[in-house]
């Protein structure tokens, strides 16, 4: 629904400030677990949640989500169990956009349209799909937006002034810049450089802009949202989960609140952007 | 290459979009998008630019011993008792396989686009080591991705690459193949992008690769044909190569494509049967699926998660195929039929023994389907095979499967 998503980001601006928006993996480590993950992050202070579909071949991932898809698979996670996970978080939240993140494979493998309703009906609002540029939309792209699905896209560095317009054409929602060129899970470059990149990117497109790769702390939040619309944050939340997993990768009684100790200190990182950029 | 095509050609594929039907396209992330373009615009001028073309026939002349002889197999003829069996001697190629053909090719594109260093994923080493090769040769620094599984499997393939200057970077992420080695390249490429040029060694990814590479191959099926015409004044009855992503059959088989009176087959590795999970018969036993940039044939679950596949050859073992095949499958072009890890095995004893050529485990699969056919077919038909590779590096799992300490 593109509705919850324009409302969201429009109290943000009213209220001045970036949104979080948050990635964790459907499944991690198991269905229960990553449910209860999902339910805490809306009160942690996250503001958009991406739910990560596990893909067997993540190649534009690094080993952090690669790995947590692998836990994910092994638990047993499917796409239709990752839209139950949705699912059963809309019946207790109604304004938390919920945006999937993944590959092409198991949506075309599911069949497109069957996919969109089941979508639409687990109350989804927008549809990441990494390896599905502008030159494939009529594979995806388009279906959703007829049915009032976001498809949100990347821009990255090599995203030039040229192609900028062709990425922006068809992508709605918000605009996710990736800020660098490489895999999730990278080091940070340099907020100046991103805030740039932001500003390039603004003056091709009235939609919300978000910045992701490389965000692992709250002061790196703070610094990316003073030039943002919004900062995501994907591969430290992953990185936690996995680190209060058992050896055989169970989870623990640490994994939700580690989660959310995460969370919430991100949250601090952009609600203290808002005061910088308003200096 | 130069050919025209006719009305109804099956050679006209693909399309702008680098489509074959509904497979191939463009499926990758958008950082490498502007990549991908700038490497087909630069394709479409080498094309057509006399010069490349030039430096193109010149290296394959005096650096790779081009053209590869087509060599009758009398004693396996005889042996068969029926078709008259055609070799076209691709293992004699520098460097032991087809696969310096479409190396040369790539290189002189990275050098035109001024990039300065080499990346390559490799499932037997035979593109690896090509790939070091030209790397070498043009002085450019070259790391190869290798799954760990092959890295132990193909261990003087691995020991060539060093030798050759190049990093070779042992996958461990999934089984450790092919297909790991494949996403850690393009893991590589995504964040590299300035100086990289991955150099792909099949006829599969995103496009332009698939329709590059096949061009590159193509040099095969057109020498074999004029010396087939030399040799017998006509053209074969039957085409065979193995298919793994399927570089040397699009070789072989694309200047064949519109002769009616050719039948083509490619042969699939069969694994150890086809009821299970260990094979890599993606066409005989897969579905279409999407993955590493193009739209094709592939081993996967009913979620979409993509199956790991086993062969005996590393070079096979490889859980899709390249869109084009999948194409030519579906439009009942080419048949598509498995081989065996055992049939492959007694294969590449029985052409050792009776040509004295030790053949790779990869193309021991397309003689095995020669053996199966050529009994059955009148002693005034053809065949011709792509010897796509010989088999020293498979030296070692061939003795160990044969029970043969080394």
């Amino acid at each position: 629904m593109t509705a919850r998503m324009d409302k969201r980001f429009a109290d943000l601006a009213a209220e001045g400030r970036p949104a979080l928006v948050t990635y964790f993996m459907a499944g991690d480590p198991d269905f229960d677990t990553s449910l209860a993950i999902m339910k805490a992050l809306p009160s942690a202070g996250s503001d958009i949640i991406e739910l990560g579909m596990p893909f067997s071949d993540p190649m534009a991932d690094g080993p952090a989500i690669q790995l947590a898809g692998q836990r994910a698979l092994k638990g047993g996670q499917t796409l239709v169990k990752t839209l139950e996970i949705a699912r059963l978080f809309r019946q207790g939240d109604q304004n938390t956009p919920i945006v999937l993140m993944g590959y092409y494979n198991p949506i075309y493998i599911h069949g497109v349209e069957r996919f969109l309703d089941d979508a639409l009906a687990a109350g989804i609002d927008g549809l990441i799909v990494v390896d599905l540029p502008p030159e494939m939309d009529d594979e995806l792209c388009i279906p959703a937006l007829k049915k009032d699905i976001n498809f949100i896209r990347l821009a990255t560095p090599t995203t030039d002034d040229k192609r900028l317009p062709k990425v922006l054409e068809n992508t709605s929602g918000f605009v996710y810049y990736v800020s660098m060129n490489g895999i999730t899970g990278s080091a940070l470059p340099d907020p100046t450089v991103i805030g740039g990149a932001v500003q390039r990117i603004k003056g091709h497109t009235k939609l919300p802009v978000c910045v992701g790769f490389g965000v692992k702390t709250a002061e790196h939040a703070r610094a990316i949202g003073a030039s943002a619309d919004g900062v995501v944050v994907g591969t430290a939340i992953i990185n936690q989960v996995a680190s209060s997993l058992t050896e055989d990768g169970k989870s623990t009684g640490a994994t939700v609140p580690g989660v959310e100790t995460l969370v919430r200190g991100l949250a601090a990182g952009v609600r203290s952007a808002k005061l910088v950029a308003a200096e | 290459m130069n050919e025209t095509p006719h009305l109804n050609s099956f050679k006209t594929g693909p399309d702008e979009d680098g489509r074959f039907g509904i497979f191939g396209g463009r499926f990758v992330a958008e950082t490498l998008m502007p990549l991908i373009l700038d490497l087909q615009a630069e394709w479409d001028k080498a094309k057509t630019d006399p010069e490349f073309q030039a430096e193109l026939k010149h290296l394959g002349a005096h650096y790779i011993g081009r053209p590869s002889p087509l060599y009758f197999a009398e004693r396996l003829t005889e042996h068969l008792g029926g078709a008259k069996i055609y070799f076209k001697r691709e293992e004699l190629n520098h460097t032991g396989s087809h696969k310096i053909n479409n190396c040369i090719g790539q290189i002189l594109l990275a050098k035109r686009m001024g990039k300065t260093r080499i990346i390559a994923e490799t499932g037997a080493g035979q593109h690896g080591v090509a790939s070091a090769t030209v790397a070498a040769r043009f002085g450019l620094p070259c790391v190869v991705y290798m799954g760990a599984t092959d890295v132990e499997r193909q261990a003087p393939n691995v020991f060539r690459m060093k030798l050759l200057g190049a990093e070779v970077k042992p996958v461990t992420a999934g089984s450790g193949t092919l297909k790991d080695a494949m996403n850690e390249a393009l893991r590589d490429w995504v964040t590299n992008v300035d100086d990289t040029y991955y150099l792909i060694g099949t006829a599969a990814g995103p496009h332009p690769y698939p329709e590059m590479v096949r061009d590159f191959q193509s040099v095969i099926g057109i020498e074999a044909k004029q010396q087939m015409l030399e040799a017998e004044g006509r053209l074969p009855d039957l085409v065979i190569a193995a298919v793994g992503g399927g570089s040397n059959a699009i070789g072989i088989f694309h200047p064949f494509l519109d002769d009616e009176s050719v039948k083509i087959v490619g042969v699939e590795a069969g694994g150890k049967g086809l009821e299970g999970d260990e094979h890599c018969a993606s066409i005989t036993a897969g579905s279409p699926g999407v993955l590493h940039g193009n739209r094709t044939y592939l081993l996967q679950d009913g979620d979409g998660q993509i199956k790991e596949g086993h062969s005996i050859s590393a070079g096979l073992d490889y859980p899709g195929i390249g869109p084009e095949h999948s194409w030519l499958a579906d439009i009942g072009r080419v048949e598509y039929v498995p081989i065996m890890d055992h049939e492959a095995l007694e294969a590449f004893q029985v052409l050792t023994r009776l040509e004295g050529i030790i053949p790779a485990l990869e193309p021991s699969h397309a003689i095995a389907e020669v053996i199966k056919r050529a009994p059955k077919m009148g002693k005034d038909e053809i065949i011709l095979m792509n010897l796509s590779g010989r088999g020293d590096k498979d030296i070692f799992t061939v003795g160990k499967l044969l029970g043969m300490g080394l």
